[in-house]
């Protein structure tokens, strides 16, 4: 069913379809629409979920841990400052591995304060230890939203999953979206299996151990192994999305002309849409330009990476924030998943598009024109769309 | 840290199961002074038991048979309410007391 | 009304919160937990913030918790708890639970009066059904005796020490048990650890009320007040008698106090006991300060007196 909706409708649609028996939400721009729709299929009795209208994003993410330690399957949302301020607990949600869902409509963070998209918040939560997932589009944020659902609960996984979608760019645009129908969604999503909940009054259980020395780095290893199940997982829920809805997203990012391109943009998110407008036009002048864009990002596929890239003469890695004092995560990741090779491309990082800074394709089109002429590797920052 | 478990015999999220601190920690090393009963002077009030901190006065059909003195600290909290002085506090004296 | 034998038999049955937890010997918070756990029949679910009583009895792989029990954070039980029994209440409705459980917060001063307040003011706004039980030791006991806004007026903390300029904490408490009542939930109460039958019977009634329930119990750290380990219930009880810290209920708004002792004893006679005071008994300020501790004992006495004149059971 093809719906015109901005990401917001889309997500809320997802999240009716799932029906978590517990949504935990605080309103902030721009994720608030969100926590609306939300509250508008609670009060028009269209999901039996129970809504707790918390008093802040550190009350959101802490009522979800104890509603998922409970036995419910949950979800949340939030944006910017609000994941600032529950990003504590996002960490014990990954550290007591509680599958919780929860979109970020990404935005940038203060100081000066702003209410448009960077990627400053995601950036924040990506050594937290949730499953980190970029969306380029309102159909990819409500596909991926009930993806995330399963890669979040799968036993081999049970950590929190974030979907990122661009604040305003994704959630406030209305886009053409392809719905499931609820019963398709819902048998995709499937029915939830709580672990050790705390409502199992008969067994006993402790969730929330404090671990000294002699045990804490023993649990911490232990819950990296849910990330190293994520990749196989992630495949596997994919293949299961294609045969239900038949969208196919293979692999952890999508390689967009990439195969016998020359150069290439490494980019997250919505921006994607505008380089494959700029890779379009520099292929139509000749020039074998591609595009990568990966939809997980933590973890993130490494090998994957390296194997797409590295047949590239040079590669512009582009963040949309920035990690102060060093190059931009981004560009560390690609560049550290490069490494081991032999041969490999040469890198350059570009920080663009902070606090909603505009990116377009003549911008996308001269940083991809610019790599030819660039000869080594720098650590330095480069700046898209920045007055000097 | 021999005797410890390697992370891939964990729980999930570091989950217990309730009620083990009392096999795991046996606190009764901790004793300096042990509660003594004296049955004979016990009106079986049950305040000593009431305040225990660390669940150690024992009792069977609602009546107090002794100290789990494995896990009894010694904090003398039991001999101070007790209304008829049938608890006393003695000093422990070498290991064999202190580690039953 | 539990008496003790109800509450050993239950105990008997089944121990909820048992030895072998690390929490200093003398500690008064067991006796508060295992005699609110005795007092309620049903299955119960625990929620504590981080403290003295969740590193104490939580330490992995042991737990002194014989009940379902969590801890996220410190400054927000309420919330977690909020999450907990909203998931019940999905699964009774979708028929997946049958048995009536109940939720139960226990936490300490720092994660109730300070850190933790927001979230309990929007749990106890939002009307969740649980009981939160604040073990008031007035202080950051867990790290190391910091001053709270629980902690008194003079008392001596290790972030409000005795100075040659200041002596000890410069501010009065704060009376958290009155910001809760103004929340307008059905049940609100003051207990100390030296009346744990009191406490039983309020919890019994607390437990009666669906929604939000508040007992606010004094609760004796010998380490942190310098005391004997073995005078948690004679500091609780001194504190009653000398009306210090008022046993009362704010029961759907209504005031009644519990307990009105006879006699007037000055504060003072509690405060001589405990070396956190002492600095009062020995420096030459201390008995004008004691003076204005007495002054701010006896306001709040007479006003509380006022409120159950006003809004009493009868009234």
């Amino acid at each position: 069913m093809r719906k015109a909706i901005t990401g917001h409708k889309a997500v809320a649609e997802a999240m009716r379809q799932i029906e978590p028996d517990v949504v935990a939400v605080y309103p902030i721009t721009p994720q608030s629409e969100i926590a609306e729709y939300y509250a508008d299929y609670v009060h028009n009795g269209l999901v039996r979920t129970e809504l707790i209208p918390v008093e802040s994003e550190h009350s959101a993410l802490s009522a979800c841990i104890g509603a998922a330690a409970a036995g419910g399957r949950v979800m949340t949302a939030t944006s910017s400052q609000g994941l600032a301020l529950l990003v504590e607990v996002l960490y014990i949600a990954a550290g007591l591995r509680l599958p919780i869902v929860m979109a970020l409509a990404n935005r940038a963070l203060s100081a000066p304060i702003n209410i448009h998209c960077d990627h400053s918040d995601a950036y924040l939560a990506r050594d937290s230890g949730a499953v980190q997932i970029f969306a380029e589009s309102a159909q990819e944020a409500y596909d991926y939203t009930l993806m995330a659902q399963r890669i979040a609960e799968d036993m081999r996984v049970r950590l929190p999953v974030i979907v990122n979608l661009d604040g305003f760019t994704l959630t406030h645009t209305v886009q053409p979206v392809d719905l499931l129908e609820d019963e398709v969604a819902k048998k995709f999503v499937g029915e939830f299996k709580p672990f050790a909940p705390l409502l199992d009054v008969e067994h006993p259980v402790t969730w929330g151990a404090f671990a000294m020395s002699d045990y804490y780095f023993e649990l911490k290893r232990a819950q990296e192994a849910g990330m190293e199940a994520v990749p196989a997982v992630f495949l596997e829920v994919q293949r299961a999305f294609a045969e239900v809805s038949g969208r196919r997203y293979e692999g952890f990012f999508e390689a967009y002309k990439l195969a016998d391109a020359e150069y290439a943009l490494v980019v997250l998110g919505s921006t994607a849409g505008t380089a494959k407008v700029a890779v379009d036009e520099l292929r139509a002048r000749g020039m074998k330009v591609g595009l990568l864009k990966p939809w997980l990002w933590r973890p993130f596929p490494g090998p994957a990476v390296a194997e797409a890239l590295a047949h590239l003469k040079a590669v512009a890695v582009l963040d949309r924030a920035f990690s102060f004092g060093t190059m931009g995560a981004l560009y560390e990741d690609v560049a550290s998943a490069l490494y081991p090779l032999e041969k490999r491309p040469i890198l350059v990082n570009y920080i663009y598009g902070l606090g909603g800074r505009d990116i377009t394709v003549p911008q996308l089109v001269q940083a991809l024109e610019e790599l030819p002429k660039i000869r080594r590797t720098e650590w330095a920052l480069r700046y898209i769309g920045l007055r000097e | 840290m021999a005797g410890l478990k390697g992370w891939r015999e964990l729980p999930l999220g570091g989950v217990v199961a309730g009620g083990t601190a009392r096999d795991l920690n046996k606190t009764g090393s901790w004793r300096a002074e042990r509660p003594i009963w004296h049955e004979e002077k016990c009106i079986q009030c049950l305040q000593c038991w009431l305040h225990c901190p660390d669940d150690s006065v024992l009792i069977r059909g609602g009546k107090v048979t002794g100290f789990d003195y494995e896990h009894c600290k010694g904090c003398g909290v039991c001999a101070a309410i007790c209304p008829k002085d049938a608890i006393e506090m003695v000093p422990e004296r070498g290991g064999e007391c202190a580690r039953p | 009304m539990p008496s003790i034998k109800v509450l050993a038999e239950r105990e008997e049955r089944g121990v909820r919160f048992t030895g072998g937890h690390t929490l200093c010997a003398g500690c008064a918070e067991p006796m508060v937990v295992r005699t609110v756990l005795n007092a309620i029949p049903d299955p119960v679910v625990v929620a504590s913030p981080t403290g003295c009583l969740e590193v104490a009895t939580s330490r992995f792989p042991g737990t002194a918790w014989n009940v379902p029990w969590i801890h996220v954070a410190f400054e927000n039980a309420a919330a977690v708890i909020s999450g907990v029994e909203a998931a019940y209440k999905v699964l009774r409705k979708k028929g997946l639970l049958d048995k009536r459980v109940r939720f139960v917060v226990f936490a300490g001063d720092g994660g109730t009066y300070d850190i933790g307040l927001q979230a309990l003011s929007g749990a106890l706004e939002r009307g969740h059904d649980f009981l939160y039980v604040c073990l008031n030791n007035e202080a950051y006991m867990n790290t190391g005796v910091q001053r709270s806004s629980a902690t008194p007026k003079c008392a001596a903390a290790t972030t409000a020490p005795v100075g040659e300029a200041i002596p000890g904490k410069p501010q009065e408490r704060k009376d958290l048990t009155e910001i809760v009542a103004a929340h307008g939930i059905p049940y609100v109460a003051q207990a100390a650890v030296s009346h744990l039958i009191d406490l039983a019977n309020k919890v019994e009634r607390a437990m009666n009320y669906e929604g939000p329930k508040f007992i606010n119990v004094l609760t004796t750290c010998p380490l942190g007040w310098r005391t004997p380990r073995d005078s948690a219930i004679q500091q609780a009880k001194q504190a009653v008698e000398t009306r210090y810290w008022p046993l009362y209920e704010v029961i759907e708004g209504r005031y009644k106090i519990n307990y009105k002792p006879k006699e007037h004893v000055p504060v003072e006679e509690w405060l001589k006991t405990q070396g956190r005071f002492r600095h009062l008994f020995r420096d030459p300020q201390g008995k004008e300060l004691i003076a204005q501790i007495q002054a701010e004992v006896d306001r709040r006495w007479e006003l509380l007196l006022k409120k159950e004149q006003c809004f009493g059971v009868g009234g």
